[in-house]
């Protein structure tokens, strides 16, 4: 890590941040109470890189610090600390290539050697502005390495070739993608998975309540002999008037549950009281969940035909 | 719970306060622990690792300065914990501390001007290795600028951060700070500006290795070829502590003392550095204006012309002590000139209203210097301490930053590193509900008065007003004398002492400089406005060619406060000695000695032929108490007797002109300051800045 210091020259003497992102600073600012707004300074940092072409300039960190009432060398203290805080003018497209470990044992130095060759030195900005790059510390991605972090997305899996294809595109204007360059989604294995194939296990039919003997609030469960077989040949029920699983939060499971308990209709858990609930959810085992997924508000809106609204607020469920 | 607790260190067993620091602990059995970032009077940082001790059953070293005594555990039988700061595992924990600060340290010592008095170099002699393994490159670090008086090698910072802490903690203006991190940290001052606090150059005692030396003093002596002499500072009226390291007859440098009433030990940047000045424009020989040159002429012949310029009359001569005069040469002077006759005397500036009451605590400041950390609530009035008295602002931000404190303002606005309410600029803000609200559930409230602002027309009805707030707000009371003047002359509290005021019927200073007399004295006094003299013959008696001498038709040099021991009174009454250091300049001599030569000639000859006798007069007979029969003590709450008497009324009305300011360069503000090239610059660079700050 070399000596960091601002460029005065490319600096210029003044920095104003855009309009749009005063949004932002409020909402960074308002996290803080007033007397500790300096708290503020990093994200406040972090936006005036991004108003300035990607770094931070002398005036831009001044701003910062007139903003949040700092004295300039605290600022400057944090603006040189982190070296993601860039002090020198970068290209449109900044290229952050790591080279810890993990990304160099996979071919980071090779990488290294294309940017160099397409680019020029670290932190160099190529005549037409739209690239430079820099090697970074770890970049948390190690198991695509190697990769590199241009602007705000990851490109991974990279080979010297198709790290010198994505910078040739950007150079020319083109979209690169971003994520890995090999056939693999995010960090799953390339060429599809090759365990946890049975699709059983996403539909929910492999899940089941736990009861956890030791769970607190089921106080000394005797493992209740299941009565429901007993009640099926008895009597058939009849369909239910209404699909529980409209309700957001029950799923398949719930909605066999309720109908053995003589649950059908949205009216019905509408006009559930509050006894009613804490006695149904010690049935089901769980505490607060019906308030909290709104049950009865949701059969209320759906008893009432208001299914847009319902759909618009709460989601579809799970029909 | 108790509040102490048991520690067994180095096998004494000792009891302390909760709250110590291990390190505090340490020392109370008379350990040794070796620092460099740890300092008493700066937040603790924990960063150096000298301090290491080991505590028995600690899986580490702990160090000392950062461990607050409360959180260790007693033993698992209940003994107190065994903490050991010698032996073989502290030996090598601080050993390997040491070579590792050594690692980017350069081997430069023999050009370093901290050489001899470095802290690394000391502990690396009693703590280090014999010799490096290292033989990799060192890192350089780039020197900083950091103005005129801050030298930097950066190279040979060790991070400590003491400078970091105190310009932001005591200076109170942040502007030095570490850049960087890791092995690319930095001190550096905001892209190397220039400090611009009145302190800076304690960062320099502060900085532990050679990293922050003394610029003006760079390369000139080592410190084991200096005299060194304790004294008194004259450049304000605090009267600070210092060290006068002189060599040969030249003073090399001046350093603060300890003395935790006055500066704790801190010095102004002007005391520190004024030195130069003390061996430039200086008066060596007399000098007497023929054919309108002044030309030097020996003792006796200077003498002479001074008998013939005194020979018009006894009202016709108008004597004005200057802002550094000493208690002895006012007391010879004063004696000397009343036994001519002579009533126009007077030692404060032109228009002071002030001093006339007989009531010596009206011009002190009595609640003493120390006392703001006592009190809840201080007001300023017509004065900027920040400029007056520098080292005192450090105190009232101190206080302010223990949360004890709470500061309100009437005159100038002024950044004075601490948040305050500005009541309004002019007198008539003293009678108003909020000044009586700021006061409201102050438990030892403070009332201080600048010198400015009883020097003007309506200078009496203010200090009437300003002893009558201070008794309605309980500022006076027994146990506490909340009201106080803050001077801004060292001379100005002993002359006033010693009488040196107008006589019945006398002029003041502003009557004796209108040119209504023929022959004016001037003592050292080059801070009136000589403008209007006319056609006055003058006789200045000072140590600098400067106004005073220039308008001047006989010159006589005397010893400046470095090249005399002579008594000063500070600005609380406290009565303090300087130390000759060094020998007066040519011919020059002691200011009372040549009043007792003059009063020889005329006939008329004082009652005392050494500098002792004439203190044992000033001092009283034994039992006698007077303003200088105590020694290095300031009266302090003993005067809420007089101050508690019925102020008396005054002549004229309070008027609504805002208050000026007393000084108006903190670095040119008296004769030796102005002779000073250091002072010259730093006033420069202080005035370009406050013209940039206009501009924008």
């Amino acid at each position: 890590m070399a000596l960091r210091r601002f460029d005065l020259d490319a600096g210029g003497s003044s920095f104003a941040f855009k309009p749009e992102t005063e949004e932002k600073i409020a909402f960074w600012r308002g996290k803080y109470p007033a007397d500790k707004q300096r708290s503020a300074v990093i994200p406040l940092l972090w936006l005036a890189q991004k108003d300035n072409n990607g770094w931070l300039s002398e005036p831009a960190m001044r701003e910062v610090a007139d903003r949040l009432e700092m004295p300039y060398i605290r600022v400057y203290e944090v603006a040189t600390f982190y070296t993601m805080f860039r002090l020198q003018p970068v290209g449109k497209f900044h290229v952050q290539l790591c080279g810890t470990t993990p990304c160099q044992l996979r071919g980071a130095e090779d990488l290294k050697e294309v940017c160099t060759k397409e680019i020029g030195k670290p932190m160099h900005v190529t005549d037409d502005q739209r690239l430079s790059w820099e090697e970074v510390e770890c970049l948390g991605a190690c198991v695509n390495a190697p990769m590199v972090q241009i602007n705000d997305d990851y490109f991974e899996d990279l080979t010297p070739e198709t790290l010198s294809g994505i910078l040739s595109r950007l150079r020319n204007g083109a979209d690169a993608k971003s994520g890995p360059q090999v056939a693999r989604v995010n960090s799953a294995p390339e060429g599809g998975t090759s365990v946890l194939t049975d699709p059983a296990l996403y539909d929910g039919s492999k899940s089941r309540l736990a009861e956890l003997p030791n769970l607190p609030g089921a106080a000394a469960p005797p493992p209740a002999p299941p009565p429901a077989p007993k009640v099926e040949p008895e009597a058939p029920k009849p369909p239910p008037a209404d699909d529980l699983k409209r309700i957001n939060g029950i799923g398949p499971k719930f909605e066999q549950m309720l109908l053995d308990m003589g649950v059908r209709t949205f009216a019905q858990i509408a006009g559930w009281s509050q006894e009613t609930v804490v006695s149904i959810e010690a049935k089901f085992g769980f505490k607060d969940r019906i308030d909290r997924e709104k049950w009865v508000a949701q059969a209320r809106m759906l008893a009432e035909g208001r299914i847009d609204e319902h759909d618009l607020i709460f989601g579809r469920g799970k029909d | 719970m108790s509040d102490t607790f048991k520690l067994n260190i180095d096998g004494q067993e000792v009891e302390v306060p909760k709250a110590y620091t291990l390190m505090q602990a340490c020392e109370e059995v008379g350990a040794e622990i070796p620092r460099f970032c740890y300092h008493e009077r700066l937040s603790v940082a924990g960063n150096c690792r000298m301090c290491l001790v080991e505590w028995e059953g600690a899986p580490k070293p702990l160090a000392s300065c950062a461990q607050i005594v409360g959180d260790l555990r007693p033993n698992r039988d209940g003994s107190p914990p065994v903490i050991r700061t010698k032996g073989a595992y502290v030996e090598k924990a601080r050993n390997g501390v040491m070579e590792f600060l050594l690692i980017n340290h350069p081997l430069d010592c023999p050009i370093c001007d901290q050489g001899g008095e470095c802290d690394l170099q000391d502990q690396a002699v009693a703590y280090g290795r014999g010799d490096s393994r290292y033989d990799e490159n060192k890192r350089a670090v780039e020197d900083k600028n950091m103005g005129p008086l801050v030298k930097t090698i950066m190279t040979r910072c060790i991070q400590c951060t003491r400078c970091v802490r105190f310009v932001a903690e005591v200076a109170g203006v942040e502007e030095i700070g570490m850049i960087s991190r890791g092995e690319t940290a930095e001190i550096t001052t905001y892209l190397e500006k220039s400090l611009t606090s009145e302190l800076s150059g304690n960062v320099i005692d502060l900085c532990p290795v050679g990293a922050l030396t003394s610029k003006p003093y760079a390369f000139n002596a080592r410190p084991w070829e200096l005299r060194k002499t304790s004294s008194i500072d004259v450049m304000d009226a605090m009267g600070a502590a210092i060290r006068i390291d002189s060599k040969g007859d030249a003073v090399m440098r001046i350093l603060p003392e300890t003395n935790e009433d006055v500066n704790e030990e801190w010095l102004s940047d002007k005391s520190r550095f004024v030195w130069d000045g003390l061996a430039r424009q200086r008066l060596d020989r007399p000098y007497v204006r023929r054919n309108g040159k002044l030309q030097a002429v020996s003792w006796p012949e200077a003498l002479d012309a001074v008998k013939a310029a005194l020979s018009v009359g006894a009202d016709q001569i108008g004597v004005v002590a200057g802002d550094l005069i000493e208690a002895e040469q006012a007391k010879a002077a004063l004696d000397f000139f009343r036994s001519l006759g002579v009533k126009n005397t007077d030692c404060r500036p032109a228009g002071a209203q002030y001093g006339l009451s007989g009531v010596r605590e009206h011009y002190l400041l009595n609640p003493t210097l120390a006392g703001v950390e006592e009190s809840d609530a201080l007001l300023l009035i017509g004065t900027n301490p920040r400029v007056e008295a520098a080292v005192w602002n450090a105190r009232i931000r101190k206080s302010w930053l223990w949360g004890k404190l709470k500061v309100g303002v009437i005159g100038p606005v002024a950044d004075l590193t601490y948040p305050y309410e500005h009541f309004g600029n002019s007198p008539t803000a003293l009678d108003s509900e909020a000044v009586r609200a700021f006061f409201k559930g102050a438990t030892k409230p403070m009332i201080i008065i600048g010198e400015a602002a009883v020097c003007r027309s309506d200078g009496e009805a203010v200090l009437a007003a300003v002893l009558g707030l201070a008794q309605n707000v309980g500022a006076i009371a027994e146990g506490w004398a909340g009201y106080g003047m803050l001077h801004t002359a060292a001379g100005r509290v002993g002359a006033l002492d010693a009488g040196f005021v107008p006589a019945q019927g006398g002029k003041s200073t502003g009557q004796i400089l209108d040119g209504s007399v023929k022959t004016v004295v001037l003592l050292g006094a080059d801070e009136v406005d000589l403008s209007r003299l006319g056609s006055s013959t003058v006789i200045y008696v000072g140590t600098h060619g400067d106004a005073g001498a220039s308008r001047a038709e006989i010159v006589l040099p005397c010893a400046a406060y470095s090249e005399i021991s002579a008594t000063y009174v500070n600005t609380e009454g406290r009565v303090q000695m300087t130390t000759r250091a060094v020998q007066p300049k040519g011919e020059a001599r002691e200011g009372w000695a040549i009043f007792r030569a003059l009063s020889g000639l005329f006939g008329k000859v004082l009652l005392y032929d050494t500098a002792d006798e004439l203190r044992g007069v000033l001092r009283g007979k034994d039992g006698e108490n007077t303003p200088f029969s105590g020694r290095g003590y300031a009266p302090g709450a003993k005067g809420f007797a007089a101050l508690s008497a019925a102020v008396p009324a005054s002549s004229g009305a309070i008027g609504n002109e805002p208050f000026g300011r007393s000084i108006d360069d903190f670095y040119l503000s008296n004769p030796v300051a102005r002779a000073s090239r250091t002072m010259a610059e730093c006033s420069a660079l202080a005035t370009s800045l406050d013209t940039a700050v206009a501009a924008e």
